[in-house]
């Protein structure tokens, strides 16, 4: 890249961050900027700031909401669903499953390990917590963030899926429902991210990662409807503790609505529940690390 | 309060961190007025660096009071970060960004107009020596150009109140008279500094007062050469701010 070029992508991003703050910039005095609108102002531009690099190194987010979903989807449903081991309408349960997992995880992961990087060692953050907005502010900018992380992983993860089986479900009266369920799904999502992200000490997370992201993925309904669990009853317990088979069922009850799942209601109020106590959990966590 | 009016008041701070038996700061009290250099001497775990993470918001005080420009820290610390700019001893750059960027997005955060923005990371890239080096990788920085490039970071918008922690420690001479004059045009612009140093020719030539801490109590507070002349205990009157650091706080290692 040439000096020129790296200029000019500068400014580029400069100016998209002024787009976003350009009504509360003008009101910028050389007294103290205090309130709601400095704020409203410093969340925007901290926001622009992860929106920003996010885009910049897009192929890191590639990589991490497709490589394990997409072997998971290629072996469980075409392997397996070629060598008649399973039924080859199978894909299209696990399908909906795939895309909740990789959304709940892209979130996940966009909060956790870089929370640690960031407080334990690199301390990047430091700029952010020293802008003028509330510390618990900067912690929920990091979850918009994820979300979003979250819902680009969906839009990635459900066609690509199509093309690894060769077929998709498809129902266009469903989608407000997925959407609001993944919605839901990756701000959960985030919200665990951070509360490992503040609580698992530095030197723990690669343990931490093994003990939580591959039992996440193997109990979060994706790979079976939650209700055919009620042969395996302690099992179906266990699942129903993760949050991730809430948005699995939704998600599946959008699109396959004829697979048993549980209530939409249902699923919804649980995700709820589990987003807001994790963000509480998460942004506690934030605070302790943030300030001593 | 009528006299939380300097640059920065601090008055009986306590702070004590959980599952500790002593208190890391104790008790200190001490004023900066407007426009000084000041700065903060003790050895290591002295209670130096929980006093500028109570100043600049990062360390919550158990007790006392704390005022920046004005703004009581502990009340608001949203308005004081305002108010405020950081230089740690190690670096705390953005590495995802560029170092102009790096710039610029701080400026973001603290709502400078775009153009503002932009032609100030101009200037002081310039100012700094950065400026053939603005859009390479922060990675590829040595320690004395991202020291030089937080200090125009803390810049960018304009703080009333600077806060350098041990500035020029693991510099080459070169960068560390360049900061020394950079801080002095700081202050002759108008800005308040608090710098903590280990560095006793760099406090005697730079600081217009200062604070010796140990155990999170101050045990002297002067001019660099009324400290020497009543309290560095040589005879021939050579003596230096090492002298006087050495009685008041021992010789015995940390």
């Amino acid at each position: 890249m040439t000096t020129a070029d790296a200029l000019s992508s500068a400014e580029a991003a400069d100016v998209t961050a002024d787009a976003l703050s350009s009504a509360e910039a003008a009101k910028h005095v050389s007294g103290l900027p205090v309130g709601a609108a400095t704020a409203a102002r410093a969340f925007r531009a901290i926001l622009w700031r992860d929106i920003y690099v996010t885009g910049k190194e897009f192929w890191v987010l590639l990589i991490q909401v497709a490589v394990t979903p997409l072997f998971m989807l290629f072996i469980f449903a075409k392997v397996l669903g070629t060598m008649s081991i399973i039924s080859p309408r199978y894909g299209h349960l696990l399908l909906p499953g795939i895309v909740a997992l990789s959304t709940f995880l892209a979130a996940l992961q966009s909060v956790a390990l870089p929370l640690v990087m960031e407080f334990g060692f690199t301390k990047e953050i430091e700029d952010r917590l020293l802008a003028p907005l509330p510390t618990a502010l900067v912690a929920v900018e990091k979850l918009v963030v994820a979300t979003m992380r979250g819902m680009v992983s969906a839009t990635i993860m459900y066609p690509v899926g199509a093309l690894v089986i060769g077929s998709a479900p498809w129902r266009p009266e469903g989608l407000a429902l997925m959407a609001g369920m993944l919605i839901l799904g990756a701000w959960t999502g985030g919200a665990v991210g951070m509360t490992i992200g503040t609580f698992v000490p530095p030197n723990r997370i690669n343990i931490m990662f093994g003990l939580i992201i591959v039992p996440i993925m193997f109990t979060g309904a994706v790979q079976y409807p939650w209700p055919s669990l009620d042969q395996l009853r302690w099992f179906q317990v266990v699942t129903a503790a993760n949050p991730l088979t809430y948005c699995s069922e939704g998600v599946r009850a959008a699109v396959v609505p004829d697979v048993p799942h549980i209530p939409v209601g249902l699923s919804a109020l649980a995700l709820t529940g589990f987003a807001l106590v994790f963000s509480t959990i998460g942004v506690i966590g934030f605070r302790r690390r943030a300030v001593s | 309060m009528s006299d939380d009016s300097g640059a920065v008041v601090v008055r009986d701070l306590v702070k004590r961190y959980p599952k500790r038996d002593v208190n890391a700061v104790d008790g200190l009290t001490f004023s900066v007025e407007p426009g000084e250099i000041f700065g903060l001497l003790g050895p290591n775990g002295a209670g130096k660096t929980t006093t500028v993470g109570v100043l600049t918001t990062r360390v919550r005080p158990t007790a006392g009071e704390v005022y920046l420009a004005g703004v009581d820290v502990r009340r608001n610390p949203v308005a004081a970060r305002a108010v405020l700019a950081v230089v740690p001893q190690g670096s705390n750059l953005d590495r995802s960004l560029t170092p102009r960027q790096n710039l610029i997005f701080h400026a973001a955060y603290h709502g400078v107009p775009r153009a503002e923005r932009r032609a100030r990371a101009r200037d002081l890239l310039d100012q700094f020596g950065l400026a053939d080096r603005a859009d390479d990788k922060v990675n590829w920085y040595s320690g004395g150009m991202a020291q030089r490039l937080m200090i125009a970071r803390a810049l960018m918008h304009e703080p009333r109140v600077l806060f350098l922690d041990e500035p020029t420690t693991g510099l080459d001479p070169q960068v560390r008279r360049f900061v020394w004059d950079r801080v002095l045009q700081m202050r002759e612009r108008g800005v308040t500094i608090v710098l903590t140093t280990h560095d006793m020719d760099e406090a005697a030539t730079l600081c217009d007062r200062v604070g010796i801490v140990d155990h999170g109590r101050l045990l002297a507070l002067d001019t660099p050469a009324a400290l020497i002349k009543e309290l560095a205990g040589v005879q021939n009157g050579h003596g230096t701010l090492e002298d006087v650091f050495l009685r008041l706080t021992g010789r015995e290692m940390r």
